[in-house]
């Protein structure tokens, strides 16, 4: 196959990727993708024309070598195009998943101007699986030990891409997370049915096996703060996301029934609450209640999807703009429709109304029109007056986006935070203000995306590492 | 790792729990809490730090009995260990020379009011304790208040030991006897420390609370612990557990704190007689 014409190669429809059937998944937490079998990654490979000047790279917040690695697809060398894509990305079985594609890589992609793109998110997942089920995730070659050691705060993508790079230059790394877990948002955001555990757990082996120490339940500021850590680690790289929930400041919002997509998801996905009382932790019952959930990115989507499973009779997205400005993954948007999601377009919560127990009975919702662009170029949702309905409902989740967690900040006085919060960092090297210390991620860049903090982090590592070799340069 | 070195009962289903965490022992100051997880599959729960010693690196919880989780924390003895134990969260309690402090603990509540009434003391206020229960038995750190406080007050329900009535009607004792009283810090059930607040409020006396919602991570990240406190929504893990009792929405913290009841009750049912094995098992 490998010297198909150009013109054969245009011929070859782009390859679905197989899925559960919808009226099935909807029933349970397994994976809804499940991933192209060889011949058909293969064949997905050949669409791929190899372009001169490929734009699908520049389309890559991280520049992974695509057409490189998905020639070696071409030619079945699965081993050394993970090696290719892993210069680049050191999480691709989870970007492969999770990254919005269609608007990085695959937007850019030639072919998307006459058709359909190659599926390039479906090929990084297919070679990453690959690695990780038939040879294992490869340890790359590590340098000699430097004697240094590096504090690495945080285990989301940020913070284990950041120990990854470190640990493979030869410093001596140690992980602290706040929670039980390691995998930040991986493992208490997004569900097993969209990024299964075990990848991300596999991962997290990998840099044990690499020789990274991890200490949970270990809170940084509180348990030992960033100036302790300080004083025995060389530098300290502070990942720690996003998460203060945001809430909608409308009446009725401590109603029972109520909950924030953080606390929503943390319960089922971390906490097990699904599978109550097995695991301790219980979860509002959701078995044939009315669902709302106000937002329209991946969170959202995540939540609406989980109500479903956890046996809602209705699940319903209300979001203020229109379809066309839904933040979510395209993917999200059409397995959520397939598996029955509603979704009330131009609505905004303006109360949530309660019976005298304290549970949540109804939302009043106001109808809202698209005015003229705002600062971030989409138009902005507008009230119209007089236009208000209350929708019946059992629970609501409340999916509008994270602030910063002030517990650093708060015990770091003289780190630099902008007026949201945000760790400021030189963007090149992403010092921070604080001598040694350096941050990426969300709790830099607010709530972004997977492939944005593990970017973040590897930059960070470059220059964590140029810091270990000339400390006096800051 | 979190290994229990002291397991005794203070009162019959009221366990005091000694572990060893030296980061926490270290770190922690009073007003501060833990969040505990018993084993794999259990709940995150907040636990008051009752009490901790620095040099031989331990941290003192006194856990209630009353749901499955908190039942399952008191059979464990000296040599179990927590699954897992993070902290100390939240802020530490506002600690100044108020001058007469009060401090009140109702139930186990009276494990929070422990080492805030002892910060007191330290801090030079005249400090005078009340420490209330349904019965005698139920009356914690009685010994444990005497050796901190100038002052101590048990009270009961039924008058089974010390003064026959509720905390706040020995607090109004005190005020109607004239007893200059600079600051009160109050700790127990919601009802508790609602009527606590509204006596104060009265005598325009300065009274701080130490609020109890549920919790997931501790840390700020899901929201669950939220409550109205000057009409505001706070984040009791981040930004408290203590706040101004006179303006704290004490009917929404309660509502909100009867949330998970059915499950709970289902859970503990579902679990007692697994308890129960569990027990037998140990004294066999
Ligand atoms: C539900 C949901 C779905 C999402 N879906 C997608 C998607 O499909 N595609 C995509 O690209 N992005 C998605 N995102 C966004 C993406 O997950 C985040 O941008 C990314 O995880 C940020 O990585 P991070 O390493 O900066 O932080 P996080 O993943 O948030 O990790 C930070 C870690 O630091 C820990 N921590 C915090 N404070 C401390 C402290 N003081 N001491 C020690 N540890 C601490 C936290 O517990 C956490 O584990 C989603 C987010 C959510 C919530
Ligand atoms: S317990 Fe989650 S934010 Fe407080």
């Amino acid at each position: 196959m490998a010297d198909l014409t150009l013109k054969e190669r245009l011929n070859i429809p782009r390859q679905h990727i197989p899925e559960q059937d919808p009226q099935e998944r909807v029933r349970n937490f397994q994976e809804v993708n499940l991933g192209y079998d060889e011949e058909t990654a293969v064949l997905e490979a050949n669409r791929c024309i190899q372009c001169k000047k490929p734009q699908c790279v520049d389309g890559c917040p991280v520049l992974v070598d695509i057409p490189e690695f998905i020639q070696l697809v071409v030619e079945r060398r699965f081993r050394e195009a993970a090696a290719v894509i892993k210069k680049d990305n050191t999480l691709p079985a989870v970007c492969g998943r999770v990254c919005p594609q269609e608007v990085q890589c695959e937007a850019t992609c030639v072919l998307s101007k006459r058709g359909e793109p190659v599926a390039i998110g479906h090929l990084e997942r297919y070679v990453a699986d690959w690695e990780r089920e038939h040879i294992g995730i490869q340890i790359p070659e590590k340098r000699e030990p430097t004697g240094k050691r590096v504090a690495v705060v945080g285990s989301g993508p940020a913070g284990l891409s950041c120990a990854d790079d470190l640990i493979l230059m030869g410093h001596a790394v140690t992980v602290f997370e706040a929670l039980h877990a390691l995998g930040g948002v991986l493992v208490y955001g997004i569900p097993e049915f969209r990024l299964p555990k075990a990848v991300v757990q596999a991962e997290v082996d990998a840099l044990d096996q690499f020789g990274v120490e991890f200490r949970t339940n270990y809170i940084i500021g509180f348990t030992e703060t960033v100036d302790e850590l300080l004083a025995r680690f060389d530098a300290v790289f502070l990942g720690v996301g996003a998460g203060l929930p945001y809430f909608l400041d409308i009446p009725g919002e401590h109603l029972n029934g109520v909950y924030s997509a953080n606390e929503y998801l943390t319960r089922v996905n971390l906490m097990k609450a699904y599978d109550f009382p097995r695991s301790d932790t219980p979860m509002f019952d959701m078995q044939d209640k009315n669902v709302a959930v106000f937002g329209g990115g991946n969170t959202a989507m995540d939540v609406v999807r989980t109500s479903l499973r956890l046996g809602a009779k209705r699940a319903v997205i209300m979001y203020r703009r229109t379809e066309a400005e839904l933040p979510a993954r395209i993917e999200e948007v059409i397995h959520a429709k397939e598996e029955g999601v509603e979704f009330m377009l131009l609505v905004s919560p303006i109360e949530l109304i309660g019976d005298e127990n304290g549970w949540l009975t109804s939302v009043r919702l106001q109808h809202m029109e698209l005015g003229a662009p705002d600062a971030s170029g989409r138009r902005r949702p507008l009230p119209i007056e007089g236009q208000t309905e209350e929708i019946p409902i059992d629970a609501a989740v409340i999916a509008i986006g994270n602030g910063s967690n002030p517990i650093i900040p708060q015990t770091t006085p003289d780190l630099e935070v902008n007026r949201w919060g945000n760790i400021i960092v030189d963007s090149q090297t992403m010092r921070t203000s604080k001598k040694g210390v350096f941050a990426g991620g969300d709790i830099v860049t607010g709530g972004a995306t997977v492939i944005l903090a593990m970017g973040a982090g590897r930059i960070a590592a470059k220059s964590i590492n140029d810091y270990l070799n000339h400390p006096d340069v800051w | 790792m979190n290994t229990i070195v002291e397991a005794r009962f203070l009162g019959p289903d009221t366990k005091l729990l000694r572990i060893v965490a030296p980061p926490i022992a270290r770190k922690r100051k009073p007003g501060q809490f833990v969040i505990a997880r018993v084993h794999a599959e259990g709940e995150r729960i907040p636990l008051t730090i009752a009490d901790a010693d620095a040099e031989q690196g331990t941290i003192t919880l006194i856990v209630l009995g009353i749901g499955k989780t908190t039942k399952l924390i008191n059979t464990l003895e000296a040599g179990d260990c927590l699954e897992d134990l993070a902290g100390p969260l939240g802020q530490p309690s506002d600690i100044q020379n108020f001058g007469t402090a009060v401090c009140i603990g109702g139930g186990v509540g009276t494990a929070v009011v422990f080492p805030i009434a002892k910060a007191l003391k330290s801090a030079g206020n005249y400090v005078i304790s009340i420490a209330g229960g349904r019965d005698a038995a139920s009356v914690i750190l009685e010994n444990e208040l005497r050796q901190i406080s100038d002052e101590v007050y048990p009270t009961t329900d039924d008058g089974s030991h010390g003064f026959h009535g509720l905390v706040t009607d020995k607090l109004q004792e005190l005020i109607d006897a004239g007893q200059r009283i600079d600051y009160v810090f109050a700790s127990g059930p919601v009802p508790m420390m609602q009527a606590v607040a509204a006596i104060t409020a009265r005598y325009e006396i300065k009274t701080g609370v130490s609020l109890n919602p549920i919790m997931v991570d501790g840390t700020g990240m899901c929201g669950g612990c939220r409550a109205l406190v000057n009409n505001q929504t706070v984040f009791v893990c981040v930004d408290g557990p203590e706040f101004d009792a006179h303006q704290v929405d004490f009917d929404t913290l309660m509502l909100r704190n009867r949330m998970y009841r059915e499950q709970e009750e289902a859970s503990l049912d579902a679990h007692q007689c697994k308890l129960e094995a569990h027990a037998d098992m140990r004294r066999a």
